[in-house]
């Protein structure tokens, strides 16, 4: 357990805010071990989550398809109806009360993203619809600005496909290169390889964070490091990451930062986009229309500032007002308590999983976190997906939008099973009875 | 359980772990190759034609229970079936696994009966119908690869 939270500490985190470094620092060296997971009441936790009493067929649900989209508490789902029903307004426009109250929840939800990520200023924080947007926004507008014709763009093998096409039409506009740095049997980034790749005429590199489909953590920072020696800017696609280990853009050094609302225990249509003001500023806008504008004439228009001139009309209030509660969420828990209590559920259920006659773990890197994929011998991803929902389990199958992985490692799909904060040992033991149902079925 | 095995019959189980006419028609008149985009299975396809009758048929490729028995049941009913039957037949089946509300002709259908726990199950439906698809491209000699999406 302790080496994935240390490297949860070593691959991208500096712990700020809620003090994990200094709180875990004492073993951070010299190979000790963290004595015990702080006091974590996973019980109460999941009281905080409404759809976690939902019955499935005959049997309680057990949700284990986090990496997907992670349920929603409580207090986002209050946050999200007392907006709608008591301070609904357009924002930015009105000098009613209403209005003024909208702006400030909208603008103090900026904060609270800018804060949990520790970027230096609000106006760093741009609000998109998802990772994918976040992703599109700079493959459109730096791409577009800064890459041409013979130019370089440098991702790996596990990228998601929204960090994969994007670079694609890109490169297909402007004459660039697509280039892809390999990864091992493990699922680990081949690290040489990438410093090779970077070049000079590498305009980006735009790497993964915690992989969707093998739970591979990357060193980012070493990532970010190497590609600043060579004065490469790097966009981490943090989707997967954000909502299990604490992320600080500045210790990292990264120049863009993407991840999405839905995966944060937030709802779903808000995405946030971390881009370094340097070069935010010289990027041109995305989209064009009301609310990005300083002044419009049919001669000349004047774009508003950051963050505004990459929030072309009416944003998601509500979806911003809720990622604001679940950050707040979030930070109450706590990573402290939320990391340990997440790998040990990683740690147990790669053991009990292990344990599953004619089984394969898919992703077994040393550092990683939440996702078990798998595949069965004599059972297809699809059977072993619907076998388990009978029992009420909720796993994803398929190629997890990584195709390329799933052709790197020879199968057409994988069955996945991703923890998040309310999971429990016992909801593995579910998963595994459920596979146990899938071995009678399929027999090897 | 009971469910489930509405689903994973017996005669379905079978058919995936021992298939029939699995392998590829050397020579055969007719070929096309699909695709389920949903979970990445791939199957071919293979036709020889006597005129209107399908006089031999066969399928490659990998894919879950339901797929893989489908396509191996499939290949069983038109085997020595007229176009047209076969055409009314595809119908059938959809009719069978999507429950739409077309009256399904048990008689018809014979084995591929089996196969109606399907409609309990829509997201496994593009399983159950891939080979359908890809035979119907087969037989109209088209030569894109056939998506279920």
């Amino acid at each position: 357990m302790s080496a994935e939270v240390m490297s949860e500490l070593e691959h991208g985190a500096s712990g700020h805010g809620k003090g994990i470094r200094s709180r875990l620092g004492s073993h951070d060296h010299g190979g000790a071990v963290v004595a015990s997971p702080p006091a974590f009441d996973v019980e109460r936790i999941r009281r905080d989550f409404p759809i976690l009493e939902r019955m499935v067929r005959d049997d309680r649900l057990v949700y284990l398809d986090n990496a997907a989209t992670t349920q929603k508490p409580r207090q986002v789902l209050d946050t999200l109806a007392r907006y709608y029903s008591d301070g609904n307004a357009n924002i930015h426009r009105g000098v009613y009360t209403l209005s003024e109250e909208a702006t400030a929840a909208y603008d103090a939800a900026r904060i609270k993203v800018q804060r949990f990520l520790n970027a230096r200023a609000s106006r760093e924080i741009v609000f998109t619809r998802n990772s994918t947007e976040s992703i599109n926004l700079v493959a459109h507008s730096f791409g577009r600005r800064h890459v041409g014709p013979g130019d370089e763009i440098v991702i790996t093998h596990m990228e998601h496909h929204s960090n994969i096409v994007p670079w694609q039409l890109l490169c297909e506009q402007v004459g660039a290169q697509l280039r892809v740095a390999p990864i091992d049997d493990s699922g680990t980034l081949q690290l040489d390889e990438l410093e090779r790749l970077i070049g000079p005429r590498t305009k980006l590199v735009s790497v993964v964070h915690l992989s969707n489909s093998l739970g591979t953590i990357n060193p980012v920072r070493e990532i970010v490091a190497m590609a600043k020696r060579r004065d490469v800017p790097v966009l981490i696609d943090g989707s997967q990451a954000v909502y299990h280990m604490p992320v600080d853009v500045q210790a990292l050094d990264c120049d863009f930062y993407a991840l999405t609302g839905h995966k944060l225990y937030g709802p779903t249509g808000i995405g946030v986009l971390y881009g370094r003001e340097e070069w935010l500023e010289r990027m041109p806008p995305y989209q064009g229309g009301g609310d990005m504008i300083r002044s419009v004439t049919f001669e000349k228009t004047t774009y508003a500032d950051l963050p505004h001139k990459f929030e072309a009309g009416t944003p998601h209030i509500a979806g911003v007002v809720g990622l604001g509660a679940a950050i707040d969420y979030l930070q109450e828990v706590g990573f402290e308590a939320i990391a340990p209590h997440e790998a040990d559920l990683l740690a147990y259920g790669t053991a009990a999983l292990s344990e599953v006659k004619g089984l394969r773990l898919i992703g077994t890197a040393a550092h990683k976190a939440s996702i078990l994929a798998f595949v069965m011998k004599g059972a297809h991803p699809h059977d072993v997906g619907t076998i388990v929902d009978t029992e009420g389990v909720a796993v994803r199958t398929g190629h997890h939008c990584t195709q390329p992985v799933m052709y790197r490692f020879g199968v057409p799909a994988t069955a996945r099973a991703s923890v998040a904060m309310y999971n429990t040992r016992a909801e593995i033991d579910a998963l595994v009875r459920a596979l146990e149902r899938v071995r009678e079925m399929f027999p090897v | 359980m009971s469910d489930l095995r509405d689903l994973y019959q017996e005669v379905i189980l079978d058919h995936n772990r021992h298939p029939h006419n699995f392998g590829e028609l050397d020579g055969a008149d007719r070929h096309a190759d699909g695709y389920n985009p949903l979970c990445g299975d791939r199957l071919a396809v293979y036709v020889n034609l006597d005129g209107e009758t399908i006089t031999d048929v066969s399928f490659l490729g990998s894919g879950c229970a339901i797929s893989k028995a489908s396509a191996s049941l499939m290949t069983d009913a038109v085997k020595g079936r007229t176009l047209g039957e076969a055409r009314r037949l595809f119908e059938q089946f959809l009719a069978l696994v999507t429950d739409d509300g077309a009256l399904v002709d048990d008689a018809l259908l014979g084995k591929l009966a089996v196969l109606a726990g399907v409609r309990d199950y829509p997201a496994r439906v593009k399983c159950a119908s891939l080979a359908w698809h890809t035979l119907r491209a087969a037989v109209e000699d088209r030569h894109e690869v056939v998506s279920t999406e």
